[in-house]
């Protein structure tokens, strides 16, 4: 996709460049310029410094929660359906027997090594027993703090 | 040096006394924007050809599809284009929907639209500073992700997540959207119009961009074909072929809009080919402000996603090309085979056509303007 042009012609085009080059450039640094005389226009974040006014959004998918009560009770009734829904086995619902011999919830073991938090299995829950909570630093030293049981209490039958 | 076997994949044979030579561009080249191995035979420093090696991240979706129930397929569809995990949630959303039979209401296909409209601008945005980057502009890199952190913000409060989505649902999505979702896209369309005029003085008629681009890794329209290119590839080469436009899915065929095209196919064209579509996604943004409907449902069906057993193909316009789903379903939630047909693999298959003649620095040139997500060659 060479064009043929005329050594008059490529001059000409060459002088006309040695103008409008560097005018290009003095606009892209206009821009630069703009910047910064206008501080307001900055939109980076203080993260550490701004922490205590930095809140996440209702629907933001952290780690996995229980949705308890103020006396530590959960809604959770080990049915399962959030195990079957997660995509990578992060969740194990290891249920118990109570006193009356009914099915109830022993322990809700959570690995969040390997949570993707698609939200899947709070959209599986039946019983609006678990969310997804809006901490977000959640890096950690030791790697046996990210399995984790999720209820306080044994199921309430 | 005399030549008797050529590494694999090499097939150009020539006469010369000039010694040819071999080099390696990636498995962790920062232009190859990911773990893609670029295999170049060099004269000089001049490209005669190239060999692509793909498969650094190669996770077996289609294969892990196959035991996975369909919301699972969904979340995991995030995972292929992560600049367009919202229209791939979509590519897969409508499948189902063809095998369950069922449509959405009115108001879901406005959130639908609204929501990849803005999933394209923040697609072409990370084209506009991966560009501006790989030239070495580092400036660029930061303006194009300043606006895309504000699509980010808007997607992470109606979806849950910045990136990984995991939003649209066979029969409606996860969620309605909130109130304040309207006024919000509103703010940023403002601002945005603003930016984009920065953009364009600040890039497009920069002459380093345009000495660096004009003319650079032509593509002609009978190659784009031949490859099956899609999206902005092809129509800078001079095609005018848009799914929205061409087989319009959800409510593309009542809203307006043009498809930009070029007629060279070189990179600069490729470039403002994206630059066009930015307009013209905000065109249809503001249309679909003006139109969304207040009230109304906005799912159709909720809970199980059971198909009947056969076959069933979507495509969809991402912001990098056409994005097929074809799901062969056995009865009940989990299919038989899912197979994804992806825009950025004929995309870097065509490559090997563009850089020939061309020095390494052109290629860095043209690997940014095909705007190739590597996860979702690999899969």
């Amino acid at each position: 996709m060479t064009e043929r042009i005329t050594t008059k012609q490529y001059i000409k085009r060459y002088l006309k460049r040695c103008i409008t080059g560097p005018w290009s450039l003095m606009c892209g640094l206009s821009v630069t310029l703009k910047y910064f005389f206008n501080p307001k226009r900055i939109v980076t974040e203080q993260y550490p410094e701004n922490r205590k006014t930095l809140k996440m959004h209702e629907r933001y998918r952290g780690r996995l929660q229980m949705v308890e009560d103020a006396d530590g009770n959960n809604h959770c009734t080990a049915c399962g359906m959030c195990e079957r829904a997660c995509p990578n086995a992060s969740i194990n619902v290891q249920p118990t027997k109570n006193i009356a011999g009914k099915k109830v919830l022993g322990r809700y073991v959570y690995h969040f090594a390997s949570c993707t938090q698609c939200g899947l299995c709070v959209e599986a829950c039946p019983f609006g027993a678990i969310r997804m909570c809006q901490e977000f630093e959640v890096a950690t030293t030791d790697s046996s703090t990210l399995e984790m049981i999720l209820n306080k209490k044994e199921g309430q039958g | 040096m005399s030549m008797t076997q050529l590494p694999p994949g090499f097939k150009i044979t020539r006469e010369s006394n000039t010694e040819e030579f071999f080099v390696n561009m990636g498995p962790q080249h920062p232009s190859t924007h990911g773990a893609l191995r670029l295999a170049l035979r060099m004269d000089g420093e001049t490209i005669i050809e190239l060999v692509p090696h793909f498969g650094y991240i190669h996770r077996g979706m289609e294969k892990q599809a196959e035991s996975m129930t369909y919301l699972q397929y969904i979340a995991m569809s995030d995972r292929q284009d992560y600049l367009t995990a919202i229209q791939n949630n979509l590519g897969v959303a409508l499948a189902l929907e063809k095998g369950m039979n069922i449509g959405v209401p009115e108001r879901q296909e406005y959130i639908r639209v609204m929501l990849c409209e803005l999933g394209r601008i923040a697609s072409h945005l990370v084209f506009f500073g991966c560009f501006g980057g790989d030239l070495g502009g580092q400036t660029c890199l930061l303006f194009g992700f300043k606006e895309r952190e504000m699509i980010h913000d808007i997607l992470e409060e109606v979806t849950g997540s910045r990136l990984t989505t995991n939003f649209f649902r066979p029969g409606g999505s996860r969620f309605d959207v909130p109130e304040n979702f309207i006024p919000r896209v509103k703010s940023f369309l403002d601002h945005m119009e603003d930016s984009m005029k920065d953009y364009e003085r600040f890039l497009s008629k920069n002459i380093i961009v345009q000495e660096r681009s004009i003319g650079i890794g032509i593509l002609s329209k009978e190659d784009a074909i031949a490859y099956g290119c899609s999206g902005p590839v092809l129509r800078a080469s001079g095609i005018d072929f848009d799914v929205r436009k061409n087989n319009p899915y959800s409510i593309y065929s009542q809203l307006e809009f043009d498809v930009p095209t070029a007629r060279n196919g070189d990179c600069y064209d490729r470039y403002n080919v994206r630059i066009a579509e930015i307009h013209e996604s905000m065109r249809i943004l503001r249309q679909c402000v003006g139109k969304f409907p207040a009230e109304g449902p906005w799912r159709s069906k909720e809970k199980p996603v059971k198909l009947a057993a056969g076959r069933y193909y979507s495509e969809i316009e991402t912001a990098k090309g056409l994005y097929g789903t074809y799901v062969v379903a056995a009865a009940g939630d989990k299919p038989y085979r899912i197979h994804t047909r992806g825009p950025s693999f004929p995309h870097i298959a065509a490559l090997n056509k563009m850089v020939q003649g061309h020095t390494v620095s052109d290629l860095v040139t043209i690997m940014a303007t095909l705007d190739p997500v590597i996860p979702e060659i690999d899969r």
